[in-house]
Parts: structure tokens; sequence; C-alpha cells
């Protein structure tokens, strides 16, 4: 059924609310990629077949919805209308959870989430501390919609947004909104979204497209996949509206081929979309028309970077190119394109529905509105968290995210990516905007944050995410190239107790360098946590060189590992368990002793022993 | 005309002219590796980088792109470019330590012993042969393969140039040496992509001279429509 207007679209989303009785309970399993690993699958089976036995289906719906954020605790499942948070939800938990709770109203003490601060079990996914300090503008929807469902995207007001632009203003007007609003690139460069819409539009050019860059590839992250997983209509209906504003008639949403569901889910987004007449030709009837095709991606890194998505969408190996001349003026085919990044997309629905100076209200000075970001590494809380911008590192790291797993001291958490850089405890209370971050020597990029404890050593995570940046490297440019395998050979030389007097000076001369000259911000940015752990982490890198020690005690070449004698009672446990036979049993309560020839200092002995008898040096 | 100033002397310069060819018509000298003339600029090498200046802030840019602006200030001179070629070729050295045009410009910019652990190649990656196969000669038997550390100038899957018609512009092109090429009597012989490719070379009714690949002149031939025994005198015994 093609909607001719605006009218049209309004009449269907009031049948489809009306059809739905609002207190009708319905249970919501997350089916992002998270709870996919943690078996969603099965869980959502055993609801249908449990409801079914009740006879129950026709009263209870079970929805399969994107990503709720909360990866550490999944299987989620919420039900609702109370909104009931139950997690680490097994299919053997179903009968209950349905004969309890769905039937009689009542709790299961332990589905339901315990604060670790006060030990409350707490009942509601809205009271829950990881969900209560977010401001879920563009991600909330996740839980609430099955994204293979345009009607539920309809019910809960999709695509009104796109009426509005379509009907009410011109494109102009769409245009001075978004530039209004203060949006700038979610992607990592943080430009000003309205402006490069303004630069498109102004190009001369037969054609003009926009992209969506949903080719997300930093270690770790993965906001624009669960956006795109869990409500891919939002960040289309973005796409609609900035199409309008720039007068482009064709669009591309690139993705990485490594995301099968978002893949699905976005192709079964545009064939609704197109099926209810909100894209293709002649949109709700407006004589505004718009086609999108996806494009999957190889799973390069670099493909990414604006220029070498665009290379790759022709056809060609993905590498960038010079941007002297701005891909909005010459970007694919050397048409006027406009790309944008995922997140970016699906704020634009928001601020042209409530307006710029609504939007505005949120975040800071310089970056306005909310940004995702994924909180990862040794925290406690892992998962997807919506901030708005200007929160503090110390109110998402230990607030939302629950603070350092087992009790262990904050050191360090990266931003941006395996291109950003490492921000130390003193930073701890700077608020997070593009223009902060980038001051302490990080950067946004797409919102990734990698936390670290005192167990992380600084020159081995330098050493990892350069190694990282080394395989994606394109190969172009010299600098990127050849500077960031020379700054790796220096950083694993110096893990591996090889390390020299000058070489700190070395990796700087080859950063400052690399940053200079490469051809694109790939290259440019490598450096960053090269230069970041150096300002913040100066004496352990010179522990590592001068005294071949590692601080954190993580570079193998430099430590060891030894019985403390008056601790082992020789129970044989590390021995039983050790894989090269370094340890020898002495007898029962004899301490044992670690063969260091032998010994390939993976830690099984440290980790197994319950009595603390085993030191690393 | 544009008007900018480059180590401080004006230079005009045609609209769309990179600061590389706006130098170059100055006479004022920035290395290069990965241009030449005949083909797209590529920005590879970042050898020919320099720093220009706008409105209080200054940029590293490759000059073989950087279409000139009216009032653009370039320099290439400063500490900052100087760092960069120095290191660029302190990288290139490094990497290809028996190159003949890299020890040259490693010693005209001071660059002695590289820090880094010499590795034993020939080839820089410029990319000259893949574009002069592709963009002159229009056959585009070769290309960059693989990505990063991995890379490399190849045929399709390695095998034999089965596109190429011996005509030698990667060769002649190539700033390194590393594609050799040799005529022996009626052959041709090119020594990069798998090993050896070897061409039958045509001889010229009236002189005897093997003057070109019977490949390369069928290509020719066909693409400018002449008529079949064109080719059976070779170029300097024709009228």
């Amino acid at each position: 059924m093609k909607l001719k207007s605006a009218k049209e679209l309004e009449e269907l989303r009031s049948r489809i609310i009306k059809e739905r009785d609002p207190q009708k309970p319905y249970i919501a399993v997350c089916s992002g990629t998270g709870c996919h690993a943690w078996g969603c699958v099965e869980v959502t089976a055993a609801f249908t077949e449990e409801l079914q036995r009740e006879g129950l289906d026709g009263q209870v719906t079970v929805k399969t919805t994107g990503c709720h954020g909360f990866c550490e605790r999944g299987p989620l499942v919420v039900i609702y209308p109370q909104g009931i948070f139950y997690q680490r939800v097994k299919p053997q938990d179903v009968p209950e959870i349905v004969s309890k709770t769905i039937l009689q109203n009542e709790l299961i003490d332990r589905l339901l989430y315990t604060d670790p601060s006060t030990g409350q079990k707490i009942a509601y996914e809205h009271e829950v501390p990881f969900y209560k300090r977010q401001k879920r503008l563009v991600f909330g929807s996740n839980g609430l919609i099955d994204p293979q469902s345009i009607e539920d995207y309809l019910a809960i007001g999709g695509y009104t947004a796109l009426a509005k632009a379509l009907f009410e203003l011109t494109s102009e007007q769409v245009l001075e909104e978004v530039k209004r609003s203060g949006l700038r690139g979610r992607g990592g460069g943080g430009f000003p979204t309205g402006r490069k819409w303004e630069t498109c539009r102004n190009a001369p050019g037969e054609v003009r497209y926009v992209i969506c860059n949903c080719d997300e590839g930093d270690p770790g992250a993965y906001m624009d996949r669960s956006l795109m997983e869990g409500n891919p209509h939002l960040v289309l209906e973005g796409m609609v509206i900035g199409a309008y504003a720039i007068g482009a008639h064709e669009g591309y949403i690139y993705i990485r081929n490594e995301y099968p569901l978002a893949v699905r889910n976005a192709q079964r987004a545009i064939e609704q979309a197109e099926e209810y007449g909100l894209l293709g030709e002649d949109i709700l009837g407006s004589g505004f028309s718009f086609r999108v095709r996806i494009n999957r991606g190889g799973g390069a890194f670099v493909c990414g970077e604006s220029t070498a998505l665009m290379t790759s969408l022709e056809g060609k190996p993905g590498e960038p190119r010079a941007k002297y001349i701005h891909t909005a003026e010459k970007g694919l085919w050397n048409q006027p394109t406009n790309l944008n990044n995922v997140e970016t997309w699906a704020n634009v629905p928001w601020i042209i529905l409530k307006g710029a100076d609504w939007y505005r209200e949120l975040g800071t000075e310089g970056s306005k509105g909310t940004k995702i970001f994924s909180l990862v590494g040794k925290v406690n809380n892992t998962g997807l968290v919506e901030v708005p911008m200007g929160m503090t590192l110390r109110e998402i790291i230990f607030d939302i995210g629950g603070g350092i797993r087992g009790g262990r001291k904050f050191k360090a958490v990266q931003t941006g990516g395996p291109s950003g850089g490492v921000i130390p405890e003193e930073f701890l209370d700077l608020p997070v905007d593009f223009d902060e971050l980038t001051k302490v020597g990080s950067m946004m990029g797409s919102g990734g944050m990698i936390v670290m404890d005192e167990d992380t050593c600084m020159v081995d995570i330098a050493r990892y995410f350069l190694s990282f940046l080394e395989q994606e490297s394109c190969g172009k440019c010299v600098p990127c190239r050849e500077g960031i395998k020379r700054m790796r050979e220096i950083l694993t030389n110096i893990c591996e107790g090889k390390g020299k007097e000058g070489d700190i000076e070395l990796l700087e001369r080859l950063a400052r360098v690399v940053a200079d000259a490469s051809l694109c911000a790939l290259g440019r940015t490598a450096p960053n946590p090269v230069l970041t752990t150096i300002r913040y982490f100066r004496d352990e890198y010179e522990a590592h060189i001068k005294e071949k020690r590692c601080p954190a005690k993580v570079c193998k070449a430099l430590i060891n590992y030894y019985v403390i004698e008056e601790k082992c009672p020789g129970c044989g446990l590390c021995v039983r368990n050790c894989p090269v036979q370094a340890i020898t049993f002495m007898g029962k309560k004899k301490p044992v002793v670690i063969d260091h020839n032998k010994c390939i200092k993976c830690g099984t002995c440290f980790d197994v022993c319950k009595l603390g008898a085993i030191e690393v040096r | 005309m544009v008007t900018l100033t480059i180590n401080g002397q004006e230079v005009k310069a045609k609209e769309g002219a990179t600061i590389l060819e706006a130098a170059k018509e100055a006479d004022i000298y920035i290395p290069t590796l990965c241009y030449h003339e005949s083909v797209s600029p590529y920005g590879a090498c970042r050898l020919c980088s320099v720093e220009i200046f706008k409105g209080g802030r200054s940029r590293v840019v490759a000059s073989c792109l950087y279409p000139v602006e009216e009032g653009l200030e370039v320099r290439t001179d400063t500490e900052r470019i100087k760092e960069i070629r120095k290191m660029i070729i302190e990288l290139l050295l490094a990497r290809c330590p028996n190159v003949k045009v890299i020890r040259d410009l490693a010693e005209q910019m001071g660059v002695e012993r590289p820090e880094f652990s010499p590795e034993e190649e020939d080839c820089i990656l410029c990319g000259l042969c893949v574009r002069a196969c592709e963009e002159i000669v229009g056959i585009g038997a070769i290309s960059l393969v693989g990505r990063g550390v991995e890379r490399k100038v190849g045929t399709p899957f390695f095998e034999e140039p089965g596109a190429c018609i011996g005509c030698g512009a990667c060769a002649y092109i190539c700033p390194t040496g590393a594609i050799q090429m040799e005529d022996v009597g009626d052959t041709r012989i090119i020594r990069r992509w798998g090993g050896e490719a070897r061409f039958k070379l045509k001889k010229c009714k009236v002189c005897g001279y093997y003057f070109a690949p019977e490949i390369q002149l069928e290509y020719i031939r066909k693409k400018a429509s002449l008529s079949e025994d064109y080719f059976d005198v070779c170029p300097n015994c024709r009228e």
C-alpha cells in the first residue's frame, strides 16, 4: 500500500495504534548482537513455545527488539506494560516468567538486577542505574520496536519528521534547522553537519548523492551496528530528510559485510519503506523521489574513511584520496556527495521533529545533542550508553559503567578507537565532547571507550593499537605504511625488553611526521596512542627501556613467575595445570618449584592458585 | 590566472593547477618520487609535502595534489617540511637500501644511516607503473595488490601478465629500476612479476632491426585502425 499524503500516513498510524491495546502485555527480548551471543534466540523460542503451551499466544506478544545497550547482563528481557527488567535470562527461566510474572504479576527475584553499590534489587528498567543516568534520544527506541516491523516504527511516531519536512518545510528550512541545531558528524570528524549539507547542496553537479557510513570497524565499538540493526527506519528517515534538504535522489548505505544482521534489517527497512511510499518515487505524494541501495563493505577498516568508502563504492580498491576538494563538491563518481555516519543520520528526525532550539538544549557549547559510546574493557557494566555531550568521563565510567571490574584501580581510558588517545586518571572530570577530548590529545572518534585498569601496560596497549593500524593501513602513502610499521617495531622491541636509549625520541619524531604528512585521517591520527601514552605514562616507557621492567607485569619478556615459598603448601594444583610441565611437585607440604627455562609465562599457575602463592616479578 | 607566493616569491599559475606545477613553472625545486607529468597525481610518497598558510593557520599538504588558490602562501623550506622529507627518505632508505634514487636523495638531505632495520626491497610502491599502464597505455595489466605492509604491484593473481603487451612503459617510468627490461635478439624480456615475461619482437622489413613487441604493434594497429602491413616497417625506415 503506497501512502500518497501526510494524511494517509497519519490515518495508517492511527489504525496501527488503535489495533494495539496499550495494556496488552508484551515481552521484549533484546536481540542485538551481544544478546545473540548470550543466547537470546533460544530464549525467544522458549517464550513462544511456553505461551503457546499455556494458550496465551493470542494475549501476550513476544517481540524481538534491537540492542538495549546493557550487553553485560544479557540476554535481556523487558516485560511491558510494566517495564519489568530481567537479566541473564536462560530458556529454563521462561516457564516461571510466564506463570509468575505474566500471569500473576509476581517478580522473580533472582532475575532482577542487583545494584552492586547498594545490594538492592531493581525491578524496572528505568530504575537501573545503567539506564537512569543516560539520555537515550537516538538509541532509546531500540528496545520498543521490532526492527523488522515498520508498523512498530510507525506506532512510536516514525516518519512524522519526514512528513513534516516534506509538507511543512521547504528544503532550505530543513537545511537551516539542521545547521542551527549544531549537529556535528558522529563518525569521528565532528564536522558541522548542516554546513556539509549546504556545501553539497550548492555544489555544481548533475546528480547528488547521500551516503550513510555504516563501516564501523574500531575494535570494541559497535554503536553504529546496533543502531542499524535495532532501528534501521530511524536512520533511513534521517537520510530521506537529508536528501530532501540537499536535493539528492540517490543514496547508498555502506555496511560492512561482517554485520549480517544490520545488512538484513536495513534491506528489510528499505523494502518496507518503499512499499509504503516512504521511499522511492514521489514520497508520500510530495513529488520528491529518493532511492537507497545497500552496498556491503569487504571489511577494510580504512573504508570507513569517506574517500576510501566512495572509491570502494565505485568498485575500486578502497583507498583514500586527497580531500583538498571536499567530497561534498566532488565525491562519488566526482559528483557532489554528502556522507554522514549512521548516528548522525539518526539524529536528524529528532531535530526536524522537535526543532533546533530543543536540540540545542542538549550538550555543550560546541557539541550539541547526545553521543552513544561503546563502553568496554575493564568496566563493570559493558555496553552501549547514550549520554548528553559534556558528561564527564567519571560519570560515564563510574556512575553508568559501575566502576572498574573486580575492584581494581582505574588507570586510563582510550577514547576514539584505535587511533584515539589514552586519557589518564587526572582527566576523569573532563566533560566529554569533541573539543575537550582533542585538547587532551585524544578524540571523540566514533565513540569507542575502552577502560583500562592497573593491570594494563601502556606500552603494550600502544603496541596493540599500532599493530591494528599497521594491518589496516591501506599502504598507499609512505608515512602511514612505513611509519606505523616502524613505530610498531620499536614498541614491540620495548615490550620485549629490547628497547634502547633514544627510542622514545625516535617514536616522537616518527609520530610527528606520520601525523603531519599522511594522506588520510587513518595515518594522521595513528600516532595518538603512542603520543598520549608517552605523554601520560612516560615512566612506564622508561621502566621498560632502562630497567627492563614492566610495571603492570604484562610484557612477557620482562616478567617471571615465582613461588612464594611460605604460602605454598604444595597442593599440586599448579603442577597439574601447567601446560608445559614447568612446575615440579616436591612432596606434600613442600613448596613447588618453577623451572624458568621451561616456563612460557602463560599465567595459568597464577590464575589457578587459590592461596596467592604465585607472584609475578 | 591565480597569484600565490612560494617561499616569499610571487608566482602566477593557471586556475586548477597544483602547487607543484606552479613551483615547477617558477623554477622552485620540490622533490618528488611518485609524480610524473604524464600521469595523474597520486599523493603517495608525500615527499612533495609543503606547508601552506591560510588565515593564521598552517597545514601540511601534498603539493602534487593541492590546487593553487589566490593569495595562498606556500613554504617549501620550513623546519616542519624538512623533518618530513628527511623522515620519508629515511623510511624509504630502510625499505630500499640499494636503490640509487633513494640513496641520492638521502645524501642530498643529509640522511646517513636509517635508524630502522634495513629491508631488501627495490619497489617503493609509488604506483607510477600502474598508472602508466592504465592511463597512458590503456591496458591495466598490473595493479597495486594487497593492503598496508602486504601491498605490492602485481598482475592478477600474480600469474603470467596476461594482458601485458610488453611495451615497457612501466620499466621506463619506474624511478627505482625495480622493473627490468631487456631486448635480446628477437625477444623482449621484462623481469618483475612472476619471474620473466617474454615477448617476440617484430623485425623491420627494411633495416632488419627488431623494433617492438609484435603484440604491442598489433594492439596499436587495432586501436588506431591501421592497415595490416602498417608495422612491417619500423618508424625509422618509414617515409
